[in-house]
């Protein structure tokens, strides 16, 4: 640990960053210390593409379909708003 | 790229019910989605959003096109969210110690390394199953982190617009989005050590 760079960054820190990150919200000088972290630490690489994997998962979730009733109810309404 | 929704909203303009049809059917799911994220409880969400379809028929004239339809909806939306008393946004610092749920030692190395998963979930099958698991869950986040997540993550709304449409700023939006995912990640972690 003698010839430790420094402000070389630990998991906690490479973990709270992975957000900005991913957002392109670092400093080059930032970007710089996330990423020779990761290119050392296999269970920093695995979190981030952990979150990646969330994001993904995340975008897959489509809402259910609107209610039939609720539909029938809408065009009710829309047909009293236009001639309203 | 041309809004999709562009010709609907034409449609629209010109009094045409079919038009609204598709744009309710498109889009209703999602705003209700949203709307839960902003409102105390489903009922009132689906007031909230029963109202937003009026603004937009009566305020189809206003749309100018500058964002998309649907960035233009969530907007209406919000509007009628927080005239029905809706929850307001607030900053929070970054103290991300709960979703980290003491995952790091005193010298800020791992005390408890995250479980390798990340290659398992590749599969549409497993993956299409984590989001149903994700999507049961979303109700207990706090309601300014789902707001964010919701916006981002699973509307695919862009940092910018949904810094707008919540009246917050890009670094707090970064925050809340970080808890959420995080948040969520431990979810996934737990439903992938249960299968």
């Amino acid at each position: 640990m003698l010839f430790r760079r420094r402000r070389e960054i630990a998991c906690r820190q490479a973990v709270g960053l992975v957000t900005d990150y991913l957002e392109g919200a670092l400093s080059p000088a930032e970007r710089a210390r996330l990423e020779a972290h990761l290119a050392d630490c296999d269970y920093c690489v695995e979190h981030l593409a952990q979150i990646r994997a969330t994001i993904d998962i995340a975008g897959r979730i489509e809402p259910a379909d609107i209610d039939p009733e609720v539909l029938d109810e809408l065009v009710t309404l829309y047909r009293r708003w236009q001639s309203g | 790229m041309a809004d999709p929704d562009a010709a609907l909203v034409d449609a629209l303009r010109a009094g045409d019910e079919a038009a609204f049809v598709s744009l309710v059917r498109r889009y209703h799911p999602r705003l209700l989605r949203f709307a839960e994220t902003l409102v105390p409880s489903r009922a009132v969400a689906e007031e909230v959003v029963q109202d937003t379809w009026l603004g937009v028929v009566k305020g189809i004239h206003k749309f100018e096109g500058r964002s998309s339809v649907r960035t233009w909806l969530f907007r209406v939306l919000v509007k009628r969210a927080r005239s029905a008393g809706a929850r307001e946004p607030h900053n929070v610092p970054l103290d991300d110690e709960d979703a980290l749920d003491g995952r790091f030692a005193a010298n800020d190395h791992w005390r408890r390394p995250p479980d390798v998963w990340s290659d398992r979930v590749d599969s549409k099958l497993v993956a299409d199953q984590l989001a149903s698991g994700v999507l049961a869950c979303l109700p207990q986040h706090p309601a300014a982190q789902r707001q964010v997540m919701t916006l981002r993550d699973l509307e695919d709304v862009d940092a910018v617009d949904t810094c707008d449409l919540l009246g917050i700023s890009v670094a707090n939006q970064r925050v809340l989005l970080h808890l959420a995912r995080s948040r969520v990640r431990s979810i996934l972690e737990v439903e992938l050590r249960r299968s």
